[in-house]
């Protein structure tokens, strides 16, 4: 497969073949799913021990456990034996995953084995399996690597991935400030109960590359604008944002959003917001204050957007998480995500949901629109003529220029620019043509590379 | 309850519930939103998979004060929501979607228990909403309500409303259609 006939970054165009066919489809599942870090849900899900929550990872069934001695583990969520559907609920307590086809049993108390998920009770094992089978062997699989961020988990199966804060570079300052506390304390941030999920005939690209900044958003949302959900009254979908922000782009690392220009602590704006909640409006008050005493002296990191593959979030209205799971090369499968401040009061806690579901998920007056976008357009690419033309990424082509303030960070002064789109397809394409992690992480000099488009620099 | 006044009160919620569903169907929200109380509490809890216990412990639909839902809101957001449908720029439901609702088996709880002239009713009853856009997009929403109704006039309006869909994921690109 030639993946740079695919996508061509030096001249901003994607093919649309990889918004519809199988054949990329099934690569990406090898190359990007089996092998990137992945969101696979929040510790709170699992805060009692033998607690579980099944989750995806990809197309792939997980189990998140806690186990007896306190530990968290990502399992594979399919029998050894015939690749049954281990467990089926969504949620609940066991120590012993049973699986309801042959009785296979896999255990998470480590004073029973020694590796948690291990094989531990299999029907007939001395009459039939005359003891000769090789229970360690047939474990449940478990992801490679597993990393509990400030209450989230991450996982991937490739041992050889890069470290999860190698992997985010200069994006954590963004994933911190929407997981970080309101009053500055790191972590701090919890997700309600409830993920929703469900299902679109859209290719999971197209919100992966969404939640990144472009012209869509004012066009997209003009009718939640006009009917208004701002939260402090009148028109718009939000409060009045702080000045400075713009695209940042990562573009050895493929994440990007809109963000803040990053500026000391005691100079970023903290305007009064959720004026039409005045519990809502004194808590963020509050809150904002000890987060400028807290901090003073340091820099201000914001913002939202995509860590490559498919996992987007925003830190603040509203504060949420997205995954994007692929379901098939022209559909996707959203869990969404609310967070909070674990210690927020409950009223506060109410209110904010409340703007959440109205803003954010299927029933969210912004994502709504959003849906109905990537669906038409997934479609309409799938023609046989309608196939052969690319996609165009043009905008602010050539623009971008090294952000000295965002650690590793591209920008063009712009919120609506194609450059994050960019970065997401180039990093994109370096997993797809099956670079290893010493590529992928630019430890090794690499052959025919292709370098981001930058702006020229004027010849003095 | 004397047996005619439960007939008659069968017949008049019946031609209720009846009406909404033609409201909404023929996009008469401004009318459909009429039927609603302003101090409507409407949510749509979502379900989960769970172990025969815990569907036995009736938490099945997450439904705790603080738990995300599908919806969970009040009067206000209903009428944004037909404010947004209304703007023409919704792109969701622009060109509208066709809906129909199908309400059956309606059932006023604890019938017999009721005074002639009740001033507060629960209705339960079960729903089917179909939803066609575009050309062959379709949805359906197949559930039971809970929805109950205060007396104003000579008429019921809705003060709260509980929708329990039977999907965990929900099988529809979006909720802009209303349910």
């Amino acid at each position: 497969m030639d993946i740079r006939s695919l996508v061509d970054i030096a001249n901003g165009t994607a093919s649309r073949e990889i918004f519809v066919e199988d054949k990329i489809y099934r690569r990406e599942l090898e190359q990007i799913f089996a092998r990137s870090w992945l969101f696979v849900g929040h510790e709170s899900q699992v805060a009692n021990k033998d607690d579980f929550y099944v989750s995806r990872m990809g197309e792939d069934s997980v189990i998140l456990t806690r186990d007896r001695q306190d530990k968290i583990h990502v399992l594979l969520n399919s029998c050894r034996h015939r690749g049954m559907k281990l467990c089926r609920y969504d949620e609940g307590n066991t120590r012993l995953f049973s699986c309801p086809y042959h009785a296979w049993g896999y255990s998470t108390d480590g004073n029973l084995v020694e590796t948690p998920g291990e094989l531990v009770g299999v029907p007939g094992y001395e009459k039939y399996y005359h003891s000769e089978l090789q229970k360690k062997e047939w474990g449940l699989i478990k992801a490679a690597q597993m990393v509990n961020y400030k209450g989230t988990i991450w996982a991937t199966w490739d041992p050889n991935a890069a470290s999860f804060e190698d992997y985010l570079g200069g994006m954590r300052l963004w994933l911190d400030s929407a997981l970080d506390h309101r009053d500055g304390r790191e972590g701090g941030s919890t997700v309600l109960v409830g993920v929703q999920k469900w299902r679109t005939n859209c290719n999971w690209k197209f919100p992966a590359t969404n939640f990144i900044g472009d012209a869509a958003h004012a066009v997209s949302h003009v009718s939640v604008n006009l009917a208004g959900i701002n939260p402090s009254g009148g028109k718009g979908r939000r409060d009045q944002r702080a000045s400075g922000h713009a695209a940042f782009g990562w573009p050895d690392l493929g994440h990007g959003g809109l963000g803040f220009l990053p500026r000391s602590e005691e100079e970023f704006p903290r305007e009064p917001s959720f004026q039409r909640y005045p519990v809502v409006s004194e808590y963020l008050a509050e809150m904002a204050a000890k987060h400028k005493e807290r901090r003073k002296g340091g820099t201000h990191y914001q913002g939202k957007g995509t860590i490559f593959p498919n996992m987007s979030f925003h830190e603040d209205q509203p504060r949420t998480i997205i995954v994007h799971h692929p379901n098939g090369p022209t559909q996707t499968e959203f869990w969404r995500y609310y967070l909070i401040d674990s210690d927020a009061p409950e009223e506060v806690k109410d209110k904010l949901r409340h703007y959440y579901m109205t803003y954010s998920g299927p029933a969210g007056m912004t994502e709504q629109d959003d849906l109905e976008n990537w669906t038409s357009a997934t479609q309409a690419s799938l023609g046989g003529v309608a196939r052969n033309y690319p996609y165009n990424y043009q905008q602010g082509l050539g623009h971008s220029e090294v952000c000295d303030l965002l650690p590793g960070a591209v920008w063009c002064g712009e919120t609506v620019t194609e450059q994050n789109q960019l970065v997401w397809l180039k990093r994109w394409a370096e997993f797809m043509e099956g670079r290893n992690w010493d590529e992928l992480m630019r430890r090794v000099p690499i052959r025919n590379d292709v370098p981001f488009p930058m702006k020229a620099k004027e010849i003095a | 309850m004397k047996r005619e006044n439960a007939v008659a009160l069968r017949s008049e919620i019946a031609d209720f519930m009846s009406l909404e569903a033609e409201l909404v169907d023929t996009r008469r929200f401004e009318e459909w939103l009429g039927l609603f109380s302003e101090d409507l509490h409407y949510r749509m809890p979502m379900a989960r998979n769970l172990a025969h216990q815990g569907i036995r412990a009736g938490v099945e639909y997450l439904s705790e004060p603080l738990d995300v839902s599908w919806f969970d809101e009040g009067k206000e957001t209903l009428k944004t929501r037909v404010a947004q449908i209304r703007t023409g720029v919704h792109w969701a439901e622009e060109p509208l979607s066709r809906t129909a609702h199908l309400v059956t088996n309606i059932r006023i709880v604890d019938l017999d228990g009721l005074p002639d002239d009740p001033t507060e009713i629960q209705v339960n009853s079960k729903f089917l909403v179909y939803r066609n856009r575009n050309a062959d997009e379709e949805d359906t929403l197949i559930g039971r309500r809970e929805d109950h109704l205060r007396r104003v006039g000579g008429s019921w309006q809705i003060f709260r409303r509980t929708v329990y869909i039977c999907q965990t994921v929900l099988l529809a690109r979006n909720l802009s259609f209303l349910v």
